[in-house]
């Protein structure tokens, strides 16, 4: 009885091609936006997820004062070198410390310039953020302690002040300062907020104090935990510590705060997420759409074959078979459409990923519910038109022209 | 005329009456229809239009229940069928030929003589076998891949005759089948229709308004007012069996 229909419903199809592509268009454009914003989606949250983990692995930022509502600022004290070195001394759980102050100043090699932030620190920040070298040397300890004009070059300073020139052992002012390229650091590319993350100088923190920002604080601490799972306990540890420090007593708030990067990064992830979820909603309305397109044309297509339903009703067709041949017409439709969709959303989503830069993630699973949904779709809006098709009066149905 | 129940009448009709509508709008379209029609017999029905001829044709071809009386097919009453029943027993032993060729337009010659055996379930090869052979015994062997629309009307009724004989119906029912055809056209499908007649012993009732047309049939069943006016044998070519 399936094979029989299926003939009838490819011979039906086949004898009106054109119509039979109209039919499923809706399907096709529905089915294939559903796929491409959830492939798109998936993609950007992915690409997010990557450049956090890039900031650096199991990382806490400690910043002065608390994050208030928006406009609102609170006056904290900065942090002291004395700082980083009792949270070295008493926190066994981080595998690095890392201060650091940053400034913007504008880099100057011959004629060339380049506005750039610089950051002063120590060699822990490169394992805290996750830097590594691509060429040359990080700072020795000498240099750490006499605050020497030595720097650490990002890659895309290296490319707009060197071009294709070895900047190694070459000079740069910054500002009144003119220092010594020693190391170049390797490139990380945009960050998830589209900020250049290798648009970066680093020196040592004493450099910068004395030459650049004229005080000893220190702006940021970077934390890296050496487990994930101690990531918790550190965090309160390192609280508890810079409480005591700053003399804060048990009634008074922070006036500091300890940032986790991997809350940050769920919550960016959680954005993107409900952002492909959202597109991907508005785009299963258009399936919706197409679906009402297949009842409409075969509804028309009921009308329009009335007598030809006569004759299959006169030549010993049950109500059972013109109900399944119709049937099987819509869902035949609307799943070539759906695989039509879904070659289309291929295509599609390997371009727009290479356009926008997110990495392609195929999703066999929202492919395959795609296709369900679109037979689904048949057989949903193809029953009303294929009942009134097989409950026709044969004598009526001959009758009409 | 009228045959006994189980009397081995192929067909028979008894004080078949048939209404259409309801009410004031009501149309009494057979008043009181006896007709017995056995095995082989090649049959004519005569009568003015509005008579009741094409209602008699529907009531024998089970898609349409008569209102009163009885319809016995091969003894079954066809009035306690359902639907589907009568859908299936069209399927096996009825063939249709229409007035107005009734063949699915966009659709080959082939194609079209297949539809009975697809619902027979046919294999394909068997399927296309048979449909082939039926349009050789109507000589339109070398159309089967045209589609209606590039046939002539006698071709077109040939190929409507090829889908009534190629599941080997018992009955075959014809509504004016020469009615939409010009006069030679028209004895050419008499004459094809009184061999398939003699040579496969199918039973034919067939509607017509002309007379020379008539002639072909062994009997002439006259209608009238919804009532059988006059029966009776031509003494013409087609020899009913016994
Ligand atoms: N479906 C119908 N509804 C109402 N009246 C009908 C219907 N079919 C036929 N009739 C009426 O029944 C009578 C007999 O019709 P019909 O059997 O078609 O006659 P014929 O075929 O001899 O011209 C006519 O008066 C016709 O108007
Ligand atoms: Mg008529």
């Amino acid at each position: 009885m399936l094979s029989n229909s299926l003939l009838l419903a490819v011979r039906e199809i086949r004898r009106n091609a054109l119509r039979s592509f109209l039919t499923i268009l809706g399907i096709v454009i529905g089915v294939a936006a559903v796929i491409v914003m959830v492939t798109l989606g998936e993609g950007a949250t992915l690409q997010v997820r990557r450049q956090i983990e890039g900031l650096g692995s199991n990382l806490l930022i400690v910043v002065p004062g608390q994050r208030m509502g928006p406009g609102m600022r609170q006056d904290a004290p900065a942090f002291a070198l004395e700082d980083i070195e009792a949270l070295r001394r008493s926190v066994p759980a981080l595998a690095a410390v890392a201060p650091a102050v940053t400034q913007s100043a504008t880099a100057i090699v011959g004629n060339r310039n380049w506005s750039t932030s610089v950051t002063g620190s120590d060699n822990s920040y490169l394992q805290a953020r996750a830097w590594t070298l691509a060429a040359g040397r990080a700072f020795t300890e000498g240099e750490l302690r006499a605050g020497k004009a030595v720097c650490l070059l990002g890659d895309t300073v290296r490319r707009e002040l060197f071009g294709r020139q070895d900047p190694l052992g070459q000079r740069v002012r910054l500002t009144k300062l003119s220092c010594e390229v020693i190391g170049l650091l390797q490139p990380k590319g945009q960050s998830g907020m589209g900020r250049d993350q290798d648009d970066l100088v680093l020196l040592p923190l004493r450099t910068v104090q004395r030459r650049l920002s004229g005080n000893q604080d220190v702006a940021v601490i970077y934390l890296s935990v050496h487990a994930e799972r101690s990531m918790q306990r550190a965090k309160a540890d390192v609280e508890h510590l810079l409480r005591e420090r700053r003399h804060i007593s048990a009634s008074e708030e922070d006036n500091f705060s300890v940032r986790d990067m991997r809350e940050i990064a769920s919550m960016l992830t959680g954005t993107t997420q409900v952002l492909t979820a959202l597109l991907g909603a508005v785009a299963s309305v258009s399936l919706l759409v197409g679906g009402i397109g297949i009842m409409n044309i075969m509804l028309v297509s009921v009308t329009e074959r009335t007598r030809e339903i006569g004759i299959r009703l006169a030549i010993g067709a049950r109500e059972r078979e013109v109900l399944s041949q119709f049937l099987v017409e819509a869902v035949v439709l609307s799943s070539f459409g759906g695989l039509l969709g879904i070659l289309l959303a291929l295509a599609a989503s390997l371009l727009l990923a290479r356009v926008l830069q997110v990495p392609f993630v195929l999703n066999l699973g929202i492919i395959g519910l795609a296709f369900l949904f679109s037979a689904a779709v048949g057989i949903l809006f193809g029953f009303f038109p294929a009942r009134r098709a097989a409950r026709l009066d044969p004598i009526e149905a001959l009758r009409r022209e | 005329m009228l045959a006994e129940p189980g009397s081995g009448a192929l067909i028979e009709l008894m004080a078949v009456t048939k209404v259409y509508g309801q009410g004031a709008a009501a149309v009494q379209a057979l008043r009181g229809v006896d007709l017995s029609i056995a095995t082989g017999e090649m049959v004519a029905v005569m009568g003015p239009s509005g008579s009741g001829k094409s209602t008699v044709m529907n009531i024998l071809g089970c898609l349409d229940a008569p209102t009163s009386g009885t319809y016995r097919f091969r003894g079954m009453d066809v009035g306690a069928m359902s639907r589907d029943e009568r859908a299936l027993l069209r399927r096996h032993a009825l063939g249709f030929v229409f007035q107005g060729f009734n063949l699915l337009s966009r659709t080959s010659a082939l194609e079209n003589v297949e539809l009975p055996l697809i619902y027979r379930r046919v294999h394909s090869s068997e399927r296309r076998a048979r449909a082939l052979a039926a349009l050789a015994a109507v000589g339109l062997r070398d159309w089967a891949q045209h589609t209606p629309a590039e046939l002539s009307g006698g071709q077109q009724q040939r190929v409507a005759i090829a889908r009534a004989l190629v599941t080997e119906p018992a009955v075959v029912l014809a509504d004016e089948p020469t009615g939409n055809l010009d006069s030679a056209r028209g004895h050419e499908i008499m004459a094809l229709l009184r061999s398939l007649n003699r040579a496969r012993g199918i039973t034919l009732v067939m509607i017509t308004h002309e007379p020379e047309m008539a002639a072909y049939a062994g009997r002439v069943v006259h209608v009238l007012d919804g009532l059988v006016e006059r029966d009776a044998a031509t003494g013409g070519p087609s020899d009913a069996e016994q």
